[in-house]
């Protein structure tokens, strides 16, 4: 069941700059488990459209199966969703975009969605640099069907049923790097000012954003044993730098002392301010990107901030080439060649 | 000996080695029938291999006009050492062997009801070309050449095509018209008055055209404004997608960008292939797919979810012979109850069967208005003898006043005007049908949440049985609502006293005529229904009921559309007497024939026992 949130609120809420306020941004009340990671990184991705002024209805919102892919139904409720099958929310996504290039593409997906059943449309989508917000909700295990390990398990990491993991653990954002995504980034729900400007420089990014969202499972996977519990992620999280996402035509105010800031302009024009911690990870080169990645997994330290991003890598429109107007906007006039035509055909076939 | 005496009406087929260039020389043969208006129907028969086993190129030629194949061969030409048995042994008595004389053919070569005609084509050609890389070439060239003479056809058909097909490259024409001179001459100088078979320039071909069906549903595609394609690689079915990618260049990009008004991705499966297809047809744009039997398995997941999301889908499925991955370049019809029943549920899809390119055209058109107006899966029943072989056919046509059937979709105008709360899946005008939005279309209204479990009639999840099944029971309706969408059957009424009918559906159309035809000469006027479509329409139930017996043709080895009838209809399994051919090879008239004498012995023979008693 999906239950409506009361639509009570405080009058005088706050708007955003196109009219809206946060309530706007919300959907139906969740029904996962209380204290999920998956609820907050729902709240990221309102937070992150309120403040980037995002018209709901100009988005569309896709998952897969899983606890993750249930999340669509409780953010944007004024957006077109689609909850399709179990990990094929990229081709899904593939085909919407390809009809309409204008709107804006979230992708919610987990990490059994995206790490096993779907890792095939996973890595033709990043290959393709399809203009995507993609998602992944990972907590390490199949919450819906009570905790089976999942392919991004660490090895030696037990849920709540004690068995330790003995398979080697995917790491997704290492593989969204390799196989071509353009925006590479990983949170921790439990940070949400790390989160939601990871978010919205996603959102300003042409091409396929990846963002591996660890986000403990609460009833399954939050053990004194597991390398996903809140506990756990919190003593080992490393990040890459802070950063700060300056919308397009928003003036730049903080100052940004030289030599541990980098900056890196989007495609609308926006600006991410990174704020280093470590003046050697340097997120725009893919090989330094991946080691990065290593050397802190080496130490036994999980990395976050954003990874990888990289402006010059053309998005799927681009590669091919299609018109600037959304297909799906195309009518008789545009695609029909006319029977004209079709008789010239017919008499190259005499 | 007798040898078999013919005017345009004969068989001829040759024996190649694939990958040696034999595709356009006989090509070039069949063609050249045809320009000199006779009818004609080329099939390629080829292995699953790009280079060195053995394919053959069968021609029908018949001036009546029947183009499926008719079964035994008049003449070969057999230029594949490997199969040279087998053709040898093939061919009919009274028939005419043309060989590679450069090599003798082995001793136990000794049928004499054959007529042998030796032209050293190897020989002919390394004597003539020096050219290792055209030689391979140039020796089918000559071996057409003999065959005109052989077959009384005027040389200078096939030197116009050629010069026609190597007008940018006359310095090609060149060595081309000199192999067909080299044959043409030797045939001339060593076998005069040898050939009993004979092409005569004729009218029937009239204003019709040669193409293969994949390329009319390709191009079909480009006229119902599809957009959207996603696809995978899979024999027999690529050249679909292929054919519409050559059309769309040429009629598909923006004048003054150059950007192009398609989205054609190639998919790293047929899952994927299929998920393109429904996000693309659920966010508004027309969209296909088109592949074969193994990536119809695959689909079965997502054509499920089309169904009981209900998103317009369009997919062509060009089969091939299964099961598993069977015989990939041979042709069947066999997947008709996995396209029927694809997924898993109680799930029922949307068949069309085409008959011809035409057909295939037409079809491929209106299988884009269907899927928009019903909101499910529509899917096309080609099959590789209707795909990948040219086929005669009337000339395509386009109304231009045609508009495109988009459906019941609310644009911000009609959500704006709405009186009543809308729901994405309320039927309010009883069709079964509910009306749908686009995303993006209006800022408050309309937005809906798409899933494939069970929703109510706004689309929210629910798993109150009294909802389900009400659901369930509006697809039904919308089923029916589909057998007054989907194309008519053809039937025709030959004799009304005649109790026997057969029925019939997509390839197996042409060589059941022949049959029909061959009945009816001797006086038997059988009646027939050529199905159409699935769901089956009343018309269909009606000519079944009207006979007592209706012999089912189709090819296929479990009488899969026989079954359909059976299961959706309540026809009783003893009144349909299936007639399969399921070898891989196009069905041909001569089996049909065949069965049908011998059904209609049995029945008779029963006819006589129930009325002695015994029965």
């Amino acid at each position: 069941m999906s239950f409506e949130r009361p639509t009570f609120r405080h009058p005088q809420q706050a708007k955003n700059e196109a009219g809206y306020t946060r309530k706007d941004y919300e959907g139906a009340i969740s029904t996962l488990c209380a204290g999920c990671g998956h609820d907050s990184a729902t709240a990221g991705i309102i937070q992150a459209c309120f403040e980037l002024n995002v018209e709901p209805h100009r988005v569309a919102k896709m998952s897969g199966i899983g606890c993750s892919s249930k999340t669509p139904a409780y953010f944007l409720g004024r957006s077109h969703g689609f909850n399709s099958v179990h990990g094929r929310m990229p081709s899904i996504a593939t085909g919407a975009n390809m009809a309409n290039r204008d709107l804006l593409y979230i992708g919610v997906s987990g990490d059994g969605d995206t790490a096993s059943i779907g890792m095939g449309q996973f890595a033709h989508a990043l290959r393709r640099n399809l203009n995507l917000n993609y998602l992944c909700m990972n907590n390490g295990c199949y919450g819906l069907t009570k905790g089976q390990d999942s392919a991004t398990a660490d090895k030696g990491s037990a849920g709540k049923k004690g068995v330790p993991n003995p398979y080697a653990s995917i790491d997704l954002c290492e593989l969204a790097i390799e196989l071509g995504a353009s925006y590479v980034a990983r949170g921790f729900s439990g940070d949400k000012k790390q989160l939601v400007p990871l978010i919205k420089g996603a959102f300003a990014h042409s091409g396929l954003a990846f963002i591996d969202i660890i986000s403990p499972c609460v009833t399954f996977n939050n053990t004194s044993t597991s390398t996903k519990s809140y506990e756990y992620v919190r003593e080992h999280i490393e990040a890459t730098n802070t950063f700060d996402f300056i919308p397009l035509q928003q003036e730049i105010l903080a100052d940004y002392e030289e030599g541990t800031s980098q900056a890196v302009t989007m495609h609308d024009g926006s600006i991410i301010h990174l704020h280093k911690a470590d003046s050697s990870k340097d997120v725009t080169n893919r090989l330094i990107a991946v080691n990065n990645l290593e050397t802190e997994k080496a130490k036994g330290r999980l990395l976050t901030g954003l990874l990888y991003v990289n402006q010059e890598i053309m998005e799927t429109h681009d590669i091919i080439n299609s018109t600037l107007r959304p297909l799906n906007s195309l009518t008789e006039r545009d695609l029909c060649p006319g029977n004209q035509a079709l008789q010239k055909i017919n008499d190259s076939l005499r | 000996m007798t040898k078999i005496e013919s005017i345009n009406d004969f068989v001829v087929r040759f024996a190649n080695v694939n990958g040696s260039g034999s595709a356009s020389a006989n090509n070039l043969f069949a063609k050249a029938i045809f320009r000199i208006g006779v009818p004609v129907s080329p099939k390629n028969i080829f292995p699953s291999n790009i280079q060195g086993l053995p394919t053959w190129y069968e021609v029908r030629v018949n001036e009546q006009g029947f183009l499926g194949r008719r079964g035994g061969v008049d003449l070969t030409v057999a230029v594949n050492g490997q199969t040279l048995h087998k053709d040898y042994r093939d061919l009919l008595p009274g028939g005419y062997f043309v060989y590679d004389s450069s090599k003798d053919l082995p001793d136990d070569f000794q049928r004499d009801d054959i007529t042998i005609i030796g032209i050293p084509f190897t020989q002919l050609c390394n004597d003539e070309f020096k050219n290792p890389k055209l030689r391979q070439i140039l020796r089918n060239i000559i071996y057409v050449g003999s065959l005109a003479f052989l077959l009384d056809l005027e040389l200078s058909v096939l030197t116009e095509s050629i010069t026609k097909q190597f007008q940018k490259k006359p310095k090609l024409a060149e060595p081309n018209i000199k192999a067909l001179e080299l044959g043409y001459d030797f045939a001339r100088d060593h076998y005069p008055d040898t050939c009993k078979l004979s092409l005569r320039p004729s009218d029937r071909v009239g204003n019709d055209i040669l193409m293969d069906g994949n390329s009319a549903i390709g191009l079909g595609a480009v006229y119902a404004g599809a957009t959207v394609a996603g696809w995978y690689p899979i024999t027999p079915s690529t050249s679909v997608v292929e054919a519409f990618e050559r059309y769309s260049k040429k009629f598909r990009v923006e004048e003054d960008t150059g950007r192009n008004k398609v989205a054609i991705l190639q998919a790293e499966d047929e899952l994927a292939a299929i998920g393109i297809v429904i996000g693309a047809s659920w966010n508004g744009a027309r969209a296909f797919t088109a592949t074969s039997g193994p990536g119809i398995s695959l689909m079965n997941e997502f054509l499920g979810l089309a169904y009981f999301a209900e998103i317009p889908v369009v997919l062509i499925d060009v089969q091939r012979a299964g099961p598993s991955t069977g015989m990939p370049t041979r042709t069947q019809q066999s997947d008709v109850l996995a396209c029927a029943y694809a997924s898993h549920g109680d799930t029922k899809n949307v068949l069309l069967f085409p008959c011809d390119p035409k057909e295939c055209f037409e079809m491929s058109a209106d299988a884009f208005d269907l899927a928009e107006r019903l909101q499910t899966p529509i899917i096309i029943m080609s099959d590789l003898d209707l795909g990948m072989n040219d086929h005669l056919s009337a000339p395509l046509n386009w109304d231009d006043n045609r508009k495109y059937d988009r459906g019941k979709v609310l644009s911000a105008e009609d959500l704006d005007n709405l009186k009543e709360k809308w729901g994405r899946y309320l039927d309010v005008d009883g069709d079964g049908i509910c009306y749908r939005t686009y995303p993006g279309t209006h800022p408050t209204k309309g937005a809906y949440f798409t899933r494939g479990t069970s929703h109510n009639e706004y689309s929210a999840y629910t798993e109150e049985s009294s909802i389900y099944l009400a659901g369930m029971e509006r697809l039904l309706v919308k089923w029916d609502t589909a057998k007054d969408l989907v194309p008519a059957p053809r039937s025709k009424i030959r004799d009304p006293e005649n109790k026997v009918g057969v029925l019939f559906y997509g390839t197996t159309t042409h060589a059941t005529y022949e049959a029909i035809s061959r009945f009816s000469k001797k006086g038997l006027k059988i009646n027939s229904l050529r199905v159409r479509a699935f769901p089956f329409q009343k018309e269909v139930i009606d000519f079944i009921n009207s006979h007592e017996t209706i012999f089912v043709i189709e090819q296929n080895r479990d009488a899969q559309l026989r079954t359909l009838l059976m299961t959706e209809d309540g026809v009783s399994p003893i009144k349909l007497q299936s007639i399969l051919n399921y070898d891989g090879l196009p069905i041909t008239a001569n089996f049909i024939t065949d069965k049908i004498d011998n059904l209609l012995a049995v029945e008779e023979q029963m006819g006589q026992e129930t009325k002695g008693g015994k029965a």
